[in-house]
């Protein structure tokens, strides 16, 4: 007994696209779900079980499709996985409220011989249009049960679990579909057949119908499954034979005339099984179309849903991150404490890697409550049926350049404007049904204006281009696009131009109201797969960069002088407080090291402390830990006052120390060598070798882009951001705005951070285009910063004149791009 | 005429695919299939695509693929 309930029964759900197949699937299994990848290939997996009576099932979601054929992945993945795999069943779910279309492949899957359940879904709409389906006639002429449902509101679930036990345990419940092909077909479909039933090997496998069947459709997979298995295509041979003969005779394709014999049965189904109550002549979705798709309105609505993406999850999602920084940032202090402690100005390999790897990882988690906004609204937008509308609006500008109009959502994700973020864009790229378009919109989703890459602009800007903020804003945030179009047409016709295409005939369904548990359901599978896949990546990634910048480190000498002048700072603080000084006694030796960690945490404290009542219970905490530092820190006498003076300014010193240690050290580093390297090269580009580091070492977080320019230009004063424009305006007194223009292009390119790659190659699939979506940026932002920087030099430019003519050669050769046909399609 | 060629309101007949391939295959699979009725929904906003209503439900077509149909108004 125990044995037979741990055999589990696999059940396929198959289904046309938009027939609420996952809800189906989501109703079935609940929780228990696990999503992968088909191998090889970057179409989501999800399976799930369930126990029923005490059986155990387990459930595969097939992709959604309209057809079975060979020429979409999807479509080969579906029939792959029924040939191959064998599922005990197929639950195959259809829309009622759209028969015809939907029996159409319930006729393939019926002839691929694997018992089937049709799950009868949307019965609600199909009624609110007049439709009135009598079920018991279906299942009889569809040879399997039928099982009316409405997902969305749980309806039927019993009834579809019973019907999967009953025809799972007796077979004889379900009797394939014969659909009549004609006259014109059927002898020849009777001969293949027979020849192919003689093969044992093949018969045994696969239905012979159903294979000749594909065969006269000139399935390429099946031919090639055919010429595997079966001895020197003597079936091929007589399968050309008989099509040639066919075509000749009846002047048409046998494919066409099995899709209309297919169509022609499933009209007579639906003509004897629905009757039409009421006449609906137009409905909700018709009517709301009137407005979303309308000339002028249509775009007008998308562009202010495009607004509220921005606005509620880049906007609200960052504030949102002011509540949840804090929680990580004591995970943080948290693993630091338990760490070896910070040195006076050398941290203990032991600190310095673990901290490094963790701030790597809290600076990506940061983004998690954005996610969790912007997938909540995508997944709204998709069960909407919204998505389809948009690609309708825009299809025409993005296939010029051939992209998609289902690119749109991914291209704004990434940020069309300003601020997006390329790693949720890169995800969104799976809906795209084209495969050379979405290719293409992969690769070019990084080069739009994430929110990391703004930083640097606005300072540059407001350094070089003050007097023209507007424009040149207007300029780098736009500039991007009209880039990144001419690149996915390059692509197009270079790298992808052997790639599937797939035509454009898009399903416009009918507007749904989502499910709140479907819509956090998709939410939280993002989300999850995203962080699961970029932590684990991050910290190999992590521990790399880590390497790259502190090897091989300081000379001995130079390490010594390190030493020398962090001994200097202290004696200096002991002589200002003097001998005399009550406090010199309990402050030196072991003294000093634990006031300084006595000072960190007070400081740490008070930041995090809020109103008066936590203040003070710091205070009293802090009071009993050690009543002498705390009149220190509190600077409650005359004397404590003078230690606390002269210990801010060591701190100052400390640090300044530290970071211009840390600045050596990258200097020396391999990274900072290359950064010098480089520079006989990228001075054409305008680039002195400070800049290289910088840029070179943003690679890690381009947010830091901005941070690691400050610690390069660091002087005197420490810690004042706002100067950071005087510093670099003092320090690179060379400067015109050309070098700025260069900076800020090559940003603009800079190739995508590395969560972003980790999504490149999931999506893309290999490491091969994972490496290219890394590199070709670098070689085009180089490209674009040495012709603005030795162009504009050489013709005499001004900064704004560069920018100006870089703008109209963009827009120029991205005319031009659009303007190149397409190669004919492949027939 | 062809599929590609009727106006917003208009109703047609389909007579003939014209097209091979993974486009006429997905045309047929979705229902485009001679004496099916057609009507033309609208354009959209920038003329390219367009929406039709097939069999009862609604799909958007590119001209170019709209192109491979054979129609008869009706």
């Amino acid at each position: 007994m125990k044995k037979a309930s741990e055999e589990k029964t696999v059940v396929a759900v198959a289904g046309q696209p938009n027939s609420g197949k996952s809800t189906i699937f989501n109703l079935l299994t609940g929780a228990r779900q696990h999503v992968a990848n088909y191998p090889g290939v970057t179409v989501e997996k999800k399976t799930g079980s369930y126990r029923f009576k005490g059986e155990r099932f387990e459930l595969v979601d097939l992709p959604g499709t309209y057809s079975l054929t060979s020429y979409s992945l999807e479509e080969r993945i579906a029939r792959d996985f029924l040939l191959h795999e064998k599922p005990a069943l197929v639950v195959d779910i259809v829309d009622a409220s759209n028969l015809e279309r939907n029996l159409y492949l319930t006729f393939q899957l019926s002839e691929m011989g694997i018992p089937l359940v049709i799950d009868l879904n949307m019965m609600d709409i199909a009624e609110r249009r007049g439709l009135e389906i009598d079920v018991e006639e279906l299942s009889r002429r569809l040879g399997a049960k039928v099982v009316p449902t409405v997902g969305n509101r749980g309806k039927g679930k019993k009834e579809l679990y019973e019907a999967i036990r009953e025809t799972s345990k007796d077979k004889t419940r379900f009797t394939p579909i014969h659909i009549d092909y004609g006259k014109s077909i059927e002898p020849i479909l009777n001969e293949l057949e027979q020849k192919l039933s003689e093969d044992k090997n093949l018969s045994s496998h696969y239905q012979p119908r159903w294979l000749a069947i594909k065969l006269m459709e000139n399935d390429s997979e099946v031919r090639k499954l055919i010429d595997k298995h079966s001895e020197k295509g003597n079936i091929l041979s007589l399968l050309k034979s008989k099509r040639d003969w066919f075509i000749s005779q009846y002047g048409d394709a046998p494919e066409k005339v099995i899709a209309e014999r297919r169509y022609l049965t499933a009209s007579g189904i639906a003509e004897a099984t629905v009757k039409r109550k009421k006449e609906v002549l137009w409905t909700l979705s018709d009517r709301i179309d009137q407005i979303v798709c309308h000339r002028f309105s249509g775009p007008v609505i998308l562009a202010v849903i495009i607004y509220l993406l921005y606005k509620l999850s880049i906007g609200y999602g960052w504030k949102l991150t002011n509540y949840t920084w804090p929680l990580l940032a004591s995970f943080r202090d948290l693993i630091a404490s338990v760490l070896p402690a910070e040195g006076f100005i050398h941290d203990p390999f032991l600190r310095a890697m673990p901290l490094w790897v963790i701030n790597g990882i809290i600076a990506v988690l940061n983004y998690v409550p954005i996610f969790l906004i912007l997938f909540t609204l995508i997944a709204i937008l998709e069960d909407t049926g919204y998505m389809a509308r948009m690609a309708f609006i825009l299809d025409r500008i993005f296939r010029y350049f051939g992209l998609h109009g289902q690119s749109t959502l991914p291209l704004i994700l990434g940020g069309v404007y300003v601020g997006g973020c390329a790693i949720p864009g890169v995800m969104a790229c799976r809906g795209i049904k084209c495969e050379r378009s979405r290719m293409a919109t992969i690769m070019t989703v990084p080069l739009m204006n994430c929110m990391a890459k703004v930083p640097l602009y606005v300072l540059l800007i407001s350094i070089f281009f003050a007097e023209h903020k507007g424009f040149a804003m207007f300029f780098i945030a736009t500039i991007t696009i009209i880039i990144a179009l001419s690149v996915a047409k390059i692509l197009n016709l270079t790298v992808l131009r052997k790639r599937e295409m797939a035509p454009f005939v898009m399903e416009m369904p009918a507007y749904h109201l989502p499910t709140v548990q479907g819509v956090l359901r998709r939410c939280l599978e993002r989300t999850w797969l995203f962080v699961r896949k970029v932590i684990t990546i991050i910290i190999a990634v992590a521990i790399i960069v880590y390497f790259l910048i502190s090897f091989p480190g300081l000379s001995k000498e130079r390490d010594a002088y390190y030493g020398n002048q962090a001994s200097e700072i202290r004696q200096i603080f002991f002589k200002e407080i003097g001998d005399e000084n009550p406090y010199a006694g309990t402050l030196s030796g072991a003294g000093f090291e634990e006031f300084s960690i006595y000072w960190d945490d007070y400081k740490k404290a008070g930041i995090a402390a809020k109103g008066d009542e936590e203040k003070e219970a710091i205070d009293k905490k802090f009071r009993e830990r050690n009543p002498e530092f705390f009149k220190i820190v509190k600077s409650e006498d005359k004397e404590a006052a003078k230690v606390n003076r002269a210990y801010k300014k060591l701190e100052r010193k400390r640090k300044q120390l530290r970071m211009e240690k840390r600045e050596e050290t990258i200097q020396g580093s391999l990274l900072g060598r290359t950064g010098y390297f480089m520079e006989p090269f990228t001075r054409f580009a305008g680039f002195n070798w400070r800049v290289n580091i910088a840029l070179l070492s943003s690679f890690a977080a381009k947010e830091s882009s901005v941070a690691t320019l400050g610690s390069i230009y660091q002087t005197e004063e420490i810690g004042e951001e706002k100067m950071l424009e005087e510093r670099i305006k003092e320090k690179e007194k060379g400067w015109n705005p050309l070098h700025a223009l260069a900076i800020m292009l090559f940003m603009a390119m800079y190739p995508p951070c590395i969560p972003t790659l980790i999504m490149v190659r999931l999506e893309a699939g290999s490491t091969k285009w994972m490496l290219f979506a890394g590199i070709y940026p670098i070689v085009l932002g180089l490209m674009f910063a040495i012709l603005v920087f030795t162009g504009g030099n050489l013709l005499g430019l001004s900064g704004l004149q560069a920018m100006i003519a870089f703008y109209i050669l963009a827009i120029a050769v991205t005319t031009v791009m659009g303007l190149i046909k397409r190669k004919p399609k492949m027939e | 005429m062809t599929l590609d060629e009727m106006k917003p309101g208009q109703e047609c007949r389909i007579l003939k695919v014209n097209i091979g391939g993974a486009t006429g295959q997905r045309l047929l699979d979705m229902g485009f299939i001679p004496g099916t009725k057609v009507r033309v929904i609208r354009n959209a906003p920038l003329v390219d695509p367009v929406e039709f209503n097939v069999r009862g439900y609604h799909v958007s077509l590119r001209h170019s693929e709209a192109k491979g149909v054979e129609v008869e108004l009706q």
